[in-house]
């Protein structure tokens, strides 16, 4: 008798669909779901706030320290509202790698990329693309974001419903790097040792810790999480079931 | 339009003076005043016989490039009365005053306006108009009056009694045309054209019929015409950014309803402020897709006012839509095919599109793009970044895992590897050691061989490590393994 039902294939197909209606819902809600209940449950509302200031810190203030914040931003960006551009704000040169961005699930042919010569006109930029109700999200590579200035872009972001993303990078007088700001939430993102592959060699998922250092209406957490996978989501190595997260998880957030 | 020596009081006043060049060892006339011309000395001179010929003559340096500096800076002053301006020769400014000339109340109007004004400032001008470039240049130094209007089609008839010399042919050529007794324009008419053309060179012929406008048409020198022009003037120099905005404001509203009475939006606005002193400037604004919306075009001039150095105050604005297209391309939108996974077009709207021009204008227009993707070999080729509306290929390759950042340039790191073809153990970059605790690769390279020999040889093996604090690099060793070779490593990329 004939196979008429391919059993695998319709459940992808359910889960396609349940995805892209997951997604249409998160276009509208008023906000971003990360899709990990852990972490969905420390922010008010359930998700992070659409149309407001985030702020998202590397572990550091080296250069390679900017590379796992840039890809936590592109997995969130890219699920605001898939139809519409990114506005990336930089100073000075370029270092955005589009097949990399792909990877963390932002379509390099959604991104507008600014290049501003200080932080004057970065500030300037960034506001400008709050503004303009067509954009998803704009992202501002930042030294140092001040209490007037993070009000200003917050209060643009609440007007226009754009989320805004201040990606704080270089060096700051010591000090100023956790001064207070109007960011709604502020987060630090660094790399975490991964677990390899069972029994496979080379490089797993990489991890990252995410720390949220503050969220308005929210408590501070605390995560060792899998970072953005093609679609943009990040996951809790705890899913794995083997154990070897939990271990891990342990381990990482005593130290 | 001789401007020579206004400057300079001692030279401009009753005395004979003249200007000296150096010419070799020989000291010779460029330039003379009036009272220097009516005593018989002419340029070309040798400074000793002038000095013989008119003792207690004044004479001074000749500066070349300050005149030109100053033409050009007359020229710009020029733009209030056309928007097509440009210094001719040494001492002449050309103005296309096609279409502008009823704007200052007719031809005459305009010459006399414009000689009174340059004599405010004590510049002795004189004002030739017609049909042609070569007739409008002779009829300006040889004519009768200090404003000379050809009417168009009298242009033989108007030139027939000037001087040879106000055709500007090379000495020689005036020379050997005086000692033949033909001393005027209009002896030359009779004369068979072969004749003179053999005596002399193909070049008189031509300065003839160019300012007869019998030959060919000469290549014009100046930029193309803008599509529309305003102008404003003001009774009292203004300074004020209020009313600077004002003037740019309505300046705006007149020239966005004549591009709209015909179909058309700016692609190029050019604003040239007049300056009080004689100096002036211009702010330019672009825009990526035709607009005659003045509020977001006034809003793109708002972001640049304060370049504007008023002075003493701004007398005249002018300005031009130097590039306008039809405005219907603008309702088609822009769409960005989406890459693969279901997602929708991207659409860039008007109001994405308003950015982008705002954003160019400030932080300039090779500060705003997008990456796209293009085939190539070497990951840093991978992708380029272009204007904001081009438009290209989506199809991004995200087979292989890459860095979110990729250094401008690989970094030379000093790593320890222990065997060819393995990751290394440790490796220090800017000062700091890492210790690889994971890895993987090598994913080997090739440089683009049709680019050349040294692409050919090209050769990189990458590697993906992670190092004990779980960050991950992207190093890549350079060239095959040579047991005799120290490797060399470098670090390309900053890996999520």
């Amino acid at each position: 008798m004939m196979r008429l039902v391919n059993r695998e294939g319709v459940d992808r197909l359910r889960r396609e669909i349940a995805r892209i209606e997951q997604g249409a819902r998160d276009a509208t809600a008023p906000v971003l779901p990360f899709g990990v209940a852990e972490i969905d449950r420390c922010l008010p509302g359930g998700g992070l706030m659409r149309g407001a200031l985030h702020e998202v810190n590397g572990k550091g203030p080296d250069e390679e320290d900017a590379s796992v914040p840039a890809s936590f931003i592109a997995g969130l960006a890219a699920r605001l509202d898939p139809a519409k551009q990114i506005l990336w704000c930089q100073s000075g040169g370029g270092d955005l790698y589009g097949p990399g961005l792909a990877s963390c699930g932002l379509a390099p042919a959604r991104l507008l990329i600014a290049h501003a010569g200080n932080a004057v006109d970065l500030l300037w930029a960034m506001e400008e693309g709050l503004r303009t109700r067509a954009l998803a999200a704009v992202v501002g590579e930042i030294a140092d974001l001040t209490g007037p200035a993070s009000r200003r872009l917050q209060l643009a972001a609440e007007n226009s419903g754009v989320t805004a993303f201040a990606l704080r990078r270089f060096r700051v007088p010591s000090g100023t790097a956790r001064a207070p700001n109007a960011s709604v939430t502020r987060w630090c993102v660094s790399p975490a040792p991964s677990a390899p592959r069972d029994g496979e060699p080379g490089l797993g998922r990489p991890r990252w810790r995410l720390e949220l250092w503050r969220a308005r209406g929210g408590a501070p957490a605390e995560w060792i999480v899998e970072a953005c996978d093609a679609t943009g989501h990040v996951a809790l190595p705890a899913a794995l079931g083997d154990g070897s997260a939990r271990r891990e998880r342990f381990r990482t957030v005593g130290t | 339009m001789d401007r020579r020596g206004a400057s300079d009081s001692e030279l401009s006043g009753h005395r004979p003076a003249v200007l000296v060049v150096s010419v070799g060892s020989r000291r010779l006339v460029s330039a003379v005043n009036p009272a220097a011309e009516a005593q018989g000395l002419s340029p070309g001179l040798a400074l000793a016989d002038a000095r013989a010929q008119v003792p207690g003559l004044a004479a001074a340096n000749a500066d070349p490039e300050g005149d030109a500096a100053a033409l050009l800076r007359l020229a710009q002053w020029c733009g209030r009365y056309s928007p097509w301006t440009v210094p001719h020769g040494d001492d002449c400014v050309l103005l296309d005053i096609t279409g502008c000339a009823h704007l200052a109340g007719g031809e005459d109007r305009l010459g006399a306006e414009l000689v009174e004004r340059l004599a405010r400032r004590g510049i002795g001008a004189r004002v030739g108009s017609a049909d042609t470039i070569g007739g409008a240049c002779a009829i300006a130094r040889g004519g009768a009056y200090t404003v000379n209007i050809v009417v168009s089609g009298g242009m033989r008839n108007a030139l027939a009694a000037l001087s040879v010399r106000t055709l500007r042919f090379d000495a020689e050529t005036v020379a050997a045309l005086e000692r033949l007794g033909l001393r005027r324009i209009g002896d030359l008419y009779p004369l068979p054209r072969a004749e003179l053309a053999k005596r002399f060179d193909a070049a008189l012929m031509a300065r003839l019929d160019e300012a007869l406008g019998e030959g060919r048409e000469a290549l014009s020198p100046l930029p193309p015409a803008p599509v529309r022009w305003t102008r404003r003037q003001f009774a009292e120099p203004i300074a004020a950014r209020e009313s600077i905005e004002a003037a740019i404001r309505t300046l705006l509203e007149s020239l966005c309803r004549s591009l709209g009475d015909e179909g058309l939006g700016a692609r190029l606005l050019v604003l040239t402020l007049h300056r009080v002193d004689g100096e002036s400037a211009s702010l330019a604004v672009g825009t990526a897709r035709p607009s005659r919306d003045v509020a977001h075009l006034m809003r793109l001039f708002a972001e640049r006012i304060e370049q504007i150095d008023p002075g003493l105050g701004i007398e005249d604005m002018v300005l031009a839509a130097k590039t306008a297209e039809p405005l219907a391309a603008r309702q088609l939108g822009l769409r960005i095919p989406s890459p693969s996974r279901g997602e929708g077009d991207i659409v860039l709207d008007d109001d994405a599109a308003m950015l982008i021009d705002r954003l160019a204008n400030r932080l300039g227009a090779r500060s705003i793009g997008r990456l796209l993707p293009r085939e190539a070999h070497l990951p840093e080729r991978m992708q380029h970044f272009v204007f904001a509306f081009t438009l290209g290929n989506a199809g991004w390759r995200a087979d292989k895992p890459r860095p979110v950042r990729l250094l401008p340039r690989p970094e030379p790191i000093e790593a320890t590897a222990p065997v060819p073809d393995d990751p290394p153990l440790n490796f220090r970059w800017r000062r700091r050691l890492h210790h690889v605790a994971r890895a993987e690769g090598p994913e080997r390279i090739l440089g683009e061989w049709w680019r050349g020999t040294r692409e050919a040889e090209l050769l990189r093996d990458y590697y993906r490590v992670e190092d004990q604090d779980g960050r991950r690099y992207w190093l890549f060793r350079a060239g095959l393994y040579r047991p005799d070779a120290r490797p060399r490593w470098f670090l390309h990329g900053l890996c999520a």
